[in-house]
């Protein structure tokens, strides 16, 4: 079987995030930039089913400025077969980004599509569901394990709560959770190796998609500055401050 | 990142990799190793397993026959993320000397067991106690004899001797006063310890101010095979100094590695630890020591980036890898010290892993070269001043 799955390149999430001045953004110029490390989980899943001899080819996707090729090229010195690169300099909402994947899809006929469960930038935690969606797939999200056999797929959800297992028929979109794996760091020859495999670019126009942003961002805030807290002697105070301060009893 | 422009290839992804590589061996590592005064075996081997220390054997014999930058890159990597690369940075140069020098025959089999881990090159064995810092004054001795040599002697500081399964040792095979130039009549030799070790070579460790693994050895009569002998017989100090500019300039990597670690935890700790109702770095007199360091270290960096230019491009270095070397130690060193002191009383405690660095990183000061001789050979051959010793 053939998994698909999709990097996206976000700022590192070593980097302090500052927002713009102009309180259009975050800054990300000059700013260091890695994989979002969901889908690092996604691509160490899909390795790993290679090297289980389950999945036969791992093509990995990403969609966005040319310098996620980085990006693809670290999955690829994960292990990744192969990378194809949508480019645009376009703002990319995750509906645009599933419409884009689903073409991808229909080019490649993958019987998976692993993707993280949300990305740390916008931690929007759409685009996997979405593809589902327009493609008329099962899912699987949030998965902390994945076991496939005989064209299904068990999936073990993390949701509130606790732990839920869903059976679905193949093909599927999964997105991971956390504690679906730890991924891998890539070897040295194998980063050699990934300089070396194919990595094709296509273009939004070429896949027939429009990626018009449908929702405006009005402004982007730093979160308040967490005030202080006090200390209260007695119960009694704590009870009174909570209904006459807080007013949340 | 530094957003310098680079005179070399920044190899971005082997840095990246190497990051994430360090990350399963934080301070709390390294302060037990440092305790239990204990090699990092499990560090030393996930590097190994990766490919890391095989950068510059050439593809033909296992490795990734990378350029030195890539060696480089590997080491600064290591240093920045508050590890330390002294356990095992000697393979990557010591190496080098088999290589250039070695015979097809000892390249094809030794090379590819080092380039898979299978068996540790770590160990130089140059610096003897009475000779010190004069080489060529050497005294031990390998005497030709029958399929073989002889060697007597003692060495100190040879690290790793106890993490190692081949040295490459140097030593007199004709004496001082039969040759023409003190240069002459030394010899380099790459020896399989594990066959002389307890028969002829025994290792004593040297326990010092911080966790180096280093040793003195003494050889009684140990019987080595011809085929031990690198290159020719009587030329071993030239290729020794061949490897030494590739030597100088990692550890000087590894110093802007060092000094870069000390400046962002120092950075971080100065703007979060609040004093009198002000972050102690808005004061310039926490501030100023900082960038000063910053300064150091950026410029030190160039330092190394225009020696590796010139080493990779194959025209003398000499001088930039030395003046690299002593320029990098100094800039960490500096920036330890604007680090303990930006800490005041927590950079003494083990904890912040500040005091760990400070004594690790103040070697490069001495070792594999002492400043004081970087300065006589830049005033000697780069200034053209008298030899003052
Ligand atoms: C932890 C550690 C690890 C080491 N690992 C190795 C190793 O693996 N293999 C190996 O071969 N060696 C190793 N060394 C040895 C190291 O290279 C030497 O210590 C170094 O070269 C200095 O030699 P020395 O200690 O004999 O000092 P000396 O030569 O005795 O010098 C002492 C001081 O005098 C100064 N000095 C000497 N002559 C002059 C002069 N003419 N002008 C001005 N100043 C002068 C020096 O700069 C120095 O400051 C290691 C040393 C240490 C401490």
């Amino acid at each position: 079987m053939k998994v698909l799955v999709a990097v996206k390149r976000v700022v590192d999430y070593n980097v302090k995030i500052r927002v713009k001045s102009d309180n259009t953004g975050v800054e990300t110029a000059n700013v260091k930039m890695s994989m979002n490390p969901f889908d690092e989980i996604a691509v160490e899943e899909a390795v790993r089913l290679k090297e289980a001899g389950t999945a036969s080819e791992v093509v990995a996707v990403s969609l966005g400025v040319k310098q996620c090729q980085e990006t693809l090229r670290t999955a690829l010195a994960m292990g990744a077969d192969r990378a194809i690169l949508v480019e645009t300099e376009a703002e990319l909402q995750p509906l645009a980004v599933a419409k884009l994947l689903k073409e991808v899809v229909a080019k490649e006929s993958p019987d998976m599509v692993l993707l993280g469960k949300q990305a740390i930038d916008d931690d929007a935690n759409q685009t996997g569901q979405m593809l589902a969606a327009l493609m008329g797939w099962a899912q699987g999200t949030f998965a902390s394990k994945i076991t496939l056999a005989d064209g299904k797929a068990e999936v073990v959800r993390e949701v509130d709560g606790g732990l839920e297992t869903v059976s679905v028929n193949l093909p599927l979109v999964a997105t991971t959770d956390l504690r679906l794996n730890e991924p891998r760091y890539a070897s040295l020859p194998n980063i050699m190796k990934a300089k070396k495999k194919p990595l094709d670019t296509l273009t939004p126009d070429e896949l027939g998609v429009d990626v018009a942003p449908r929702l405006t961002t009005l402004k982007v805030e730093e979160p308040p500055v967490r005030q202080a807290g006090i200390k209260v002697p007695d119960v009694a105070t704590l009870i009174d401050k909570l209904k006459t301060e807080a007013k949340v009893i | 990142m530094s957003d310098i422009p680079r005179l070399v290839e920044a190899h971005d992804d082997i840095r990246d990799a190497v990051r994430k590589l360090c990350a399963d061996f934080p301070g709390p590592y390294w302060r037990w190793l440092d305790r239990e005064r204990a090699y990092p075996r499990d560090f030393v081997a996930a590097l190994t397993e990766a490919g890391y220390l095989a950068a510059l054997i050439p593809e033909e014999y296992g490795g990734s026959g990378l350029p030195l930058s890539a060696a480089a890159a590997i080491l600064e990597e290591i240093q920045r993320a508050g590890c330390n690369g002294a356990a095992c940075h000697a393979q990557m140069y010591v190496m080098g000397t088999v290589l250039r020098h070695g015979s097809e025959e000892q390249k094809r089999r030794w090379l590819p067991e080092v380039a898979s881990g299978r068996l540790r090159l770590q160990a130089f064995a140059v610096t003897e106690p009475t000779s010190g810092t004069d080489t060529t004054s050497l005294s031990t001795t390998a005497v030709r004899d029958g399929d073989g040599y002889v060697v007597n002697g003692q060495k100190v500081w040879t690290s790793r001797a106890e993490h190692s399964d081949l040295m490459l040792l140097l030593a007199r095979t004709t004496p001082r006063d039969q040759v023409k130039k003190r240069t002459d009549g030394l010899s380099v030799f790459l020896v399989d310890m594990r066959e002389v070790k307890g028969k002829g070579l025994s290792i004593q460790p040297i326990p010092t101010m911080m966790n180096h693994n280093t040793t003195e050895l003494f050889f009684e009569d140990m019987r080595i095979g011809a085929d031990c002998l690198v290159g020719e017989e009587g030329k071993g100090f030239r290729y020794i100094l061949d490897g030494m500019n590739a030597e100088r300039i990692l550890i000087a990597a590894e110093c802007v590695g060092d000094a870069r670690w000390f400046i962002e935890k120092a950075v971080t700790y100065a703007n979060e630890r609040v004093v009198f109702g002000r972050p102690i770095g808005q004061n310039q007199g926490i501030q100023f020591p900082l960038a000063r360091a910053h300064a150091q270290s950026e410029a030190a960096a160039l330092m190394v980036d225009s020696a590796l230019a010139r080493y990779e491009a194959g025209v003398p270095c000499g001088a930039q890898a030395n003046m690299a070397k002593m320029l990098a130690s100094e800039a960490a060193w500096a920036a330890g010290e604007a680090a303990i002191q930006t800490h005041g009383g927590f950079g003494f405690a083990e904890e912040y892993d500040i005091e760990r660095k400070f004594r690790e990183t103040r070697l490069y000061q001495v070792a594999p070269i002492s400043t004081n001789l970087i300065l006589s050979y830049l005033a000697e051959h780069v200034l053209g001043l008298p030899r003052s010793y």
